[in-house]
């Protein structure tokens, strides 16, 4: 349909260069030429999980993308002798945690800063939009200076507080946002059948704002789960508590010759992430989309 | 106008109530604010003041004592070879990777928009690939990848005779730079690319057909339609990405450490070896590297002024040329 009504404007003004290249064949030419791009964009990644079915000595031997004989040494022994299991879990439970302490806190500050004309409202979200623009590495000393002094600084639950700390500005601001355009009669009518604010929130208001809850749950879950500098700085003095991004940087400095036990690591770290993506991509895509609209 | 009269107060009147009154008015959203408020109180809010504090002190390690020590550590700073060299470091690569970074991006978005282009959403996918992955994988990748011992990319450089000798391109204080800049506009082009297509979206049905109507096509409509309206989304893609740029910590950490002879010890680098990895021997040096982060900080925030104040210049300026 589409297709047809374009190439019937074309005749109108006579043009040189559909001339030699119909509209269709030239978008055809452009797909050409993105996937090229795109398939050179992927490869090192596509390479590594290759990789990881490989022996150490068929890596570099410039053998193609698919293995001569498939194996999962390298990841039995990332899994049991790099710890990678360990960190595994230590990073599941430092985002699920991140990813329930963070939705929840925004979501109720979000809808206050959205919807509710509180005192103090302009000068809070004024100091928030400031603190958009800092450094993580001005804020580290301190940050892990107070993990210590309430006895988190070695622990998996300071990581996981820390974690909270890096986005929540942004996804209140999605949250506030969104409340912020309902009617206004959502308050009115539970408060007529005699509902509270907190009951109000949690079953009217949260269960409407579901497309930022999941878009916010993606979001700190790709947050949490690929965070380096803080769990580097808590797990310095505590290889145990690593997590996955960590260890596999460790593996490199402690394993350094075995390519394959790395990329298998590397492996195991990424998929979680990426089938997570590949899933719910619409929804992390919206939020980085309203950070620039917003 | 008296038919409106039972409509409740509004915003204005209420303000002039008492405060106190207000207050314990909104004593439940208060309440409501109190988990976030803690979150951003103890990780965001407090750290910006402590920074500050220990910026004036002689502190070896966190459970050694703190000396007031004034500003000796700013002084000390600005003598530091090191410092200076991060801190120049830092702003080149956010002025070498963030136009890059945006150029490319709105280009993949102009020719991705296209509705009729049907694997566009696969496409976007595969650019966006790197951005969900983490650095410390990504390190591992690039160092395979750009392996002087065999590594595909050398191995290609040299079968197609561009280059004679394997080049190091991790390994060679001239190169790493180059390298990791390369490294962040791939891994990072992707989310500019969502900025630019989010942009594009405003851009209304209607002009594409007015366009069409008129017999303005392909470049043109790009050039003299699209790229005006979407010219304001520059300046915060632009705000957004330069503050990316200048955190660039994990990706070089990861991959190099700040070598190869701290040549690609950029500003966040500095401060956690001096405060966290100090070469062996010598101890920690919480303060000094609080000190270089509030200098740093500074330095961004000023950043950002300038370029905010510049864009507000720029569109003053533009109906008189126009």
């Amino acid at each position: 349909m589409a297709d047809a009504a374009l190439s019937r404007t074309s005749f109108a003004p006579p043009r040189r260069r559909e001339a030699w290249l119909s509209p269709r064949a030239r978008r055809t030419l452009v797909s050409i030429v993105l996937a090229a791009i795109c398939a050179v964009w992927v490869y090192p990644i596509v390479w590594m999980i290759s990789a990881s079915f490989k022996t150490n000595g068929e890596i570099f031997a410039d053998s193609g993308l698919i293995p001569d004989a498939p194996t999962f040494d390298n990841y039995t022994r990332a899994w049991r002798e790099a710890n990678i299991g360990q960190y595994f879990f230590n990073t599941l439970f430092v985002t699920v945690g991140s990813v329930i302490i963070t939705t929840i806190a925004a979501a109720l500050m979000g809808y206050v800063l959205g919807r509710r004309p509180i005192p103090g409202k302009t000068a809070l979200m004024g100091l928030m939009v400031f603190t958009l623009f800092i450094p993580q590495g001005f804020t580290i000393i301190p940050v892990f200076e107070l993990l210590t002094s309430v006895g988190l600084g070695q622990s998996l639950w300071g990581v996981m507080l820390a974690t909270c700390g890096h986005s929540i500005v942004i996804f209140t601001f999605l949250f506030a946002g969104y409340f912020g355009q309902m009617p206004k009669e959502l308050e009115e009518a539970s408060r007529m059948d005699g509902v509270g604010p907190l009951k109000t929130f949690w079953y009217v208001m949260l269960p409407l704002s579901k497309p930022i809850i999941v878009t916010v749950i993606v979001m700190q879950t790709l947050q949490a789960w690929n965070d380096f500098l803080l769990p580097l700085v808590v797990t310095l003095a505590n290889p145990d508590l690593r997590t996955l991004s960590v260890g596999v940087y460790s593996f490199r400095g402690e394993h350094f010759i075995d390519w394959g036990g790395m990329t298998a690591a590397s492996a195991i770290t990424i998929i979680p992430i990426i089938l997570l993506f590949l899933f719910l991509q619409r929804y992390f895509i919206d939020g980085l989309a309203g950070a620039v609209k917003g | 106008m008296s038919a409106y009269s039972d409509i409740p107060p509004p915003p204005d009147e209420a303000r002039q109530r008492p405060l106190g009154q207000r207050l314990r008015e909104h004593r439940i959203d208060y309440l409501f604010l109190l988990p976030g408020l803690a979150i951003f109180g103890a990780f965001v809010v407090w750290p910006l003041f402590a920074a500050n504090w220990f910026a004036l002190l002689d502190w070896s390690g966190f459970d050694s004592r703190q000396v007031f020590v004034g500003l000796q550590n700013y002084r000390d700073l600005l003598g530091d070879e090191f410092f200076r060299a991060a801190f120049v470091r830092s702003i080149l690569f956010t002025a070498i990777t963030v136009p890059l970074q945006m150029l490319l991006g709105l280009v993949l978005a102009v020719v991705l928009n296209n509705r009729l282009l049907k694997l566009s959403a696969l496409f976007r996918t595969m650019i966006f690939l790197p951005v969900v992955t983490p650095v410390a994988v990504i390190a591992i990748v690039m160092a395979l990848m750009l392996s002087p011992f065999n590594g595909p990319i050398n191995d290609l450089l040299q079968s197609t005779e561009i280059v004679q000798r394997a080049v190091d391109f991790l390994g060679s204080p001239q190169l790493v730079m180059w390298s990791l800049a390369g490294i962040y506009v791939w891994k990072w082009t992707g989310v500019t690319l969502i900025y630019w297509l989010a942009a594009l979206q405003t851009v209304p049905d209607e002009l594409y057909e007015a366009c069409k109507l008129d017999g303005v096509r392909g470049w043109q409509v790009t050039r003299y339609v699209i790229l005006p309206i979407i010219a304001p989304f520059a300046v915060v893609i632009g705000l957004i990405s330069a503050i990316s740029a200048l955190n660039v910590f994990p990706l070089i950490q990861a991959t190099t450490q700040g070598g190869p002879f701290f040549a690609s010890e950029v500003m966040e680098v500095f401060i956690f070896r001096t405060a966290f990895a100090p070469p062996s021997g010598t101890f920690p040096q919480l303060g000094y590297a609080s000190a270089a982060g509030v200098l740093f900080g500074l330095a961004v925030m000023g950043l950002t002024i300038l370029q905010v104040l510049a864009v507000r210049h720029a569109r003053r300026k533009e109906p008189t040329n126009g």
